[in-house]
């Protein structure tokens, strides 16, 4: 399988408790398991089931992600920043890989 | 009223086929049935109240492999008070659910964007749980040109 890239966007500053958002997008094929290959046989489902973000250890968003989300799941969501830290982000993929990212973020 | 888990079980069933018979006659969509059953599953059967949601998907989406959606929630987002989890269901996709987000009070704000495949023109539904219990939904018609789910 081609290489699993993750990408995110965090600010590098932000102000104490601003709303920022954060953008991921991670290159997976996101296999559905509908598809069938040239003989007819069904193409096994192969997705990224999960992701979380957590930030200095503490949980702030999560997604259960199931088939009918598009290959190359990308994702968009919202933060609180209290204070300076690292955001640290997890997919699950069904093959039990994990593929991790992390962010730092500092205080204005 | 003394609310039994009988009652409330008939109560919910019944409101699930009333929204059912709700939605648009003519177009005999699959599995819109399957998408209030998980609806019901996720809000405890609960029925939910519209406003308060808002979902957001193109009207008409040329390519059914990348239909961007997003989905906002009004909420102060407060220990004691924040939206818990949001969940998109698909009703004519071969299986109904798309994608469940779990905030918690240090997301700021309940609100996500993502992309979705839909097999074909059907009703995409966001469902929004809040901490205090309660329960909202929103609805939205999305016209696809090619579907996207392999075949």
């Amino acid at each position: 399988m081609a290489a699993v890239k993750p990408r995110v966007k965090v600010p590098k500053t932000a102000s104490a408790d601003e709303v920022i958002t954060i953008k991921t997008l991670i290159s997976h094929p996101m296999e559905s398991g509908q598809r069938k290959d040239g003989d007819g046989n069904p193409i096994p489902r192969q997705i990224i089931n999960k992701f979380t973000c957590e930030f200095n250890g503490q949980t702030v968003f999560s997604c259960d992600i199931e088939p009918a989300v598009s290959a190359n799941p990308y994702l968009e969501f919202t933060a609180k920043v209290s204070e300076a830290g690292m955001f640290k982000f997890t997919w699950v993929d069904d093959d039990g890989s994990v593929y991790t990212e992390e962010k730092e973020i500092a205080l204005k | 009223m003394t609310l039994t888990r009988r009652s409330m079980l008939t109560l919910s069933v019944g409101v699930a086929i009333g929204a059912v018979a709700g939605m648009r006659t003519g177009a005999a969509l699959a599995s819109a049935e399957d998408a209030m059953a998980k609806v019901m599953e996720f809000s405890g059967g609960m029925e939910p109240e519209a406003g308060t949601i808002t979902l957001d998907a193109p009207e008409i989406a040329e390519n059914g492999n990348t239909v961007p959606v997003s989905v906002s929630v009004e909420s102060p987002m407060m220990a004691d008070d924040y939206v818990e989890s949001v969940a998109i269901y698909a009703d004519g996709n071969p299986s109904p659910d798309v994608i469940t987000f779990n905030f918690t009070p240090m997301s700021g704000e309940a609100s996500a964007t993502t992309r979705m495949r839909l097999a074909k023109t059907q009703n995409v539904i966001a469902v929004a749980k809040t901490s205090t219990g309660k329960v909202f939904m929103d609805k939205k018609e999305v016209k696809v040109t090619i579907g996207g789910c392999g075949g």
